[in-house]
């Protein structure tokens, strides 16, 4: 049964019948802690959240800046591990039975826990996708491959260094949605470029059907109202990892309002994404 | 931890045109970086076939770098194991002291052929970044190293150096702030300025084609010590012995002799202090295979896969990881790897400068740690080289307070 394949699906069916773009947060798991981030897991879709980047914590995140990079460090320093990312998800399973929720991470926590065992284990716990940044198509061997086979999305970033030549390639085995990369950088280092945006989308459209997400860059209201008009959805990390930072105490434990001020953000990012094609 | 993965025809044939050794190596980096990947490949591949391009290389070693580089005998360490006759292959006094520059003269070579007239680098103790910053003075290329903020404080004379070259050092201070967080944040760095820039990357490990290009720019290491112990002994060496951090110097000494089954192998990691207490940066022999900066490769990590922090008092030995084509040497059991601590290190750092009149650099200090342990029974007639890769006035600050604490000075 190809249940993960179909809570993406559906949730970009019904985007489209809202006519509206979504809204992708990421949150790293485990950060600050496992009980804070399961709340806020659980808040992210009645803030207005369409769907969930989960972010698997790595000690050497090389596509990341820096704020992703010390979020995974809280989170490591919290105990965090690839296990309880999982567990995780099942919890938010338990109650959320609608919101997509994509693994973002590394592949060298996947490669050691083990692949098959980790395909088990995420699609049980009702995971809907895997990003997995330092896997290009030249290694799609390793996990791509066999995620597909067993019905799990890979997702597939795609750059504005990625030129048509190889957009083929990129494509091949990409599925649930394209994540388009807005800037040539790491994540939350520059605003994104709307007018190139628009350009790389038009030039996307030519070689799939697949939805595309734009991430990188969107910080604030008016950004996602800009690229959620152009684009099937726009993914925010950063900022939401920034107002979480922002939250803690001197020593990164979480504070009262911890939760708050990411579903705060997140409310204010979902206005934008309803303003977009006004 | 040798398996019993069949010997191949030949060792020097890797890697496959995926850049593959066995199972190591690979290109596993964010598709931002692969076009950027792609193109190096393809430009290392066009030059390494242009005879132009090794004609340009063979001014530069002569005449800039100093090469051959020596092979030594040294008679008074000989006489001191007691054992086979000791060769130094003297690679420390090439231009910058170090067999750094070897690499950095290719990779810059090739940047310049392709146009790029931005270079950037990282590095650790920051002989490669002196390398780099050398190379770019020679070609008036604009130059950005990326160093550890701890290395960058440990590491002052290089940084001074640098800086004198007309480099511009970025102090790294994100994760633990040492080599490969610098590693990280270059390859970030890359990324944004992939039209203007090119990564030299200063050892033999990273994503496609990197490990391979290195190797082969290593490579005049071993072939230069083929016909120069040929003219002074008439036979091939019966052992090798290189130190390891990335592994750059130790499989441009060991590359051209793979494929002789009498030269016994030696690559020696940096067991800092002892493998048992996890202080050390033993990659193949304390780690497990892991994908970490483009390639798969032993990396130490915990059971989570989380990199660790290695620890050396070398600070060029002082990596998590290992260049992809060891870990495949490791596990064909062409090449032995052993490792030596900080204190053996020391000790053979001294015992060199007093009977050799040489001031070795930490790094090959492991090597020679290794030699005095294995030299001595060896019969006389038998031949050892060993790659003194670096010199060591870099390190004094570092070792001279721990050799007058050992009663060393």
């Amino acid at each position: 049964m190809d249940y993960t394949a179909s809570r993406l699906d559906k949730c970009f069916a019904a985007l489209k019948a809202e006519n509206r773009p979504g809204l992708g947060i990421f949150v790293t798991a485990g950060d600050p802690d496992q009980e804070t981030s399961l709340a806020i897991l659980k808040a992210l879709p009645g803030a207005g959240a369409d769907m969930i980047e989960f972010g698997m914590p790595f000690s050497d995140p090389m596509a990341d800046g820096p704020s992703i990079q010390a979020s995974s460090q809280r989170a490591l320093k919290a105990g965090a591990s690839l296990a309880k990312t999982i567990d995780l998800v099942r919890k938010f399973r338990e109650g959320d039975q609608s919101t997509p929720v994509v693994l973002m991470g590394y592949y060298n926590p996947i490669y050691i826990y083990g692949v098959e065992r980790f395909l088990t284990d995420a699609i049980s716990a009702g995971a809907d996708g895997l990003i997995v940044v330092d896997l290009p198509p030249e290694e799609d061997d390793e996990l791509c491959v066999p995620a597909v086979k067993r019905g799990l999305p890979f997702v597939r970033l795609a750059t504005p260094t990625t030129d048509d030549a190889r957009l083929p390639k990129v494509l091949t085995n990409t599925s649930g949605f394209i994540y388009y990369v807005s800037i040539t950088g790491i994540t939350g280092t520059a605003d994104v470029p709307i007018d190139m945006v628009r350009a790389a989308i038009s030039r996307l459209r030519n070689h799939t059907d697949l939805p595309i997400g734009v991430g990188f860059g969107i910080k604030t209201r008016d950004h996602a109202a800009a690229i959620g008009s152009v684009a099937d959805a726009c993914i925010v990390g950063t900022a939401v990892v920034n107002a979480l930072a922002g939250s803690l105490d001197g020593n990164d434990k979480a504070g009262p309002d911890t939760v708050k001020a990411v579903t705060d953000l997140v409310s204010e990012l979902a206005k934008g994404v309803r303003e977009a094609r006004g | 931890m040798a398996s019993a993965t069949p010997a191949p025809n030949s060792f020097r044939s890797g890697p496959d045109e995926d850049g593959h050794f066995g199972i190591f190596g690979g290109r596993y980096v964010a598709e931002t970086l692969m076009p950027l990947i792609l193109e190096v490949e393809k430009a290392y591949l066009t030059a390494k076939g242009d005879p132009d391009f090794w004609a340009e290389m063979e001014y530069y070693r002569k005449h800039y770098i100093g090469r051959p580089s020596a092979l030594y005998f040294a008679p008074r360490l000989t006489e001191h194991f007691g054992g086979a006759k000791l060769y130094f292959k003297r690679d420390e006094l090439n231009h910058t002291g170090a067999h750094k520059i070897n690499n950095v003269m290719g990779q810059a070579l090739l940047a310049k052929r392709m146009g790029k007239t931005k270079i950037i680098a990282e590095t650790g103790a920051g002989q490669h970044g002196v390398a780099t910053a050398t190379a770019c003075a020679l070609f008036g290329m604009e130059c950005e190293v990326f160093m550890g903020a701890e290395d960058v404080k440990r590491q002052k004379p290089n940084v001074d150096r640098m800086r004198l070259l007309g480099a511009k050092v970025v102090p790294v201070t994100s994760g633990s702030s040492t080599l490969k967080d610098a590693m990280n944040e270059a390859l970030r760095y890359w990324v944004s300025k992939a039209e203007t820039h090119f990564y030299i990357i200063g050892t033999a490990a990273g994503p496609h084609p990197y490990p391979a290009m290195v190797r082969d720019f290593q490579c005049i290491i071993g072939e230069e010590v083929r016909w120069q112990l040929e003219e002074a002994e008439g036979k091939l060496p019966d052992a090798l012995v290189a130190c390891i951090g990335g592994g750059s110097n130790a499989i441009g000494l060991f590359h051209p002799f793979l494929d002789d089954p009498s030269v016994q192998i030696f690559g020696v990691e940096a067991a800092g202090h002892g493998i048992p207490s996890g202080e050390h940066a033993a990659s193949l022999t304390g780690g497990a295979p892991g994908v970490l900066h483009g390639n798969r490769t032993y990396l130490l990590q915990d059971d989570d896969g989380q990199i660790t922090e290695a620890h050396s008092i070398s600070a060029g030995l002082d990596y998590p990881g290992i260049g992809p084509e060891h870990s495949w040497l490791h596990e064909s059991g062409r090449v032995n790897y052993v490792s030596a601590t900080d204190t053996e290190a020391l000790e053979a750092f001294a015992l060199c400068s007093k009977l050799e009149g040489i001031i070795p650099a930490l790094e090959p200090s492991h090597a020679l740690a290794y030699v005095s342990t294995m030299i001595g029974d060896m019969d006389k007639d038998k031949i050892v080289v060993m790659n003194l890769c670096g010199r060591g006035d870099k390190d004094l600050d570092a070792v001279i307070p721990r050799l007058e604490k050992m009663g060393k000075l």
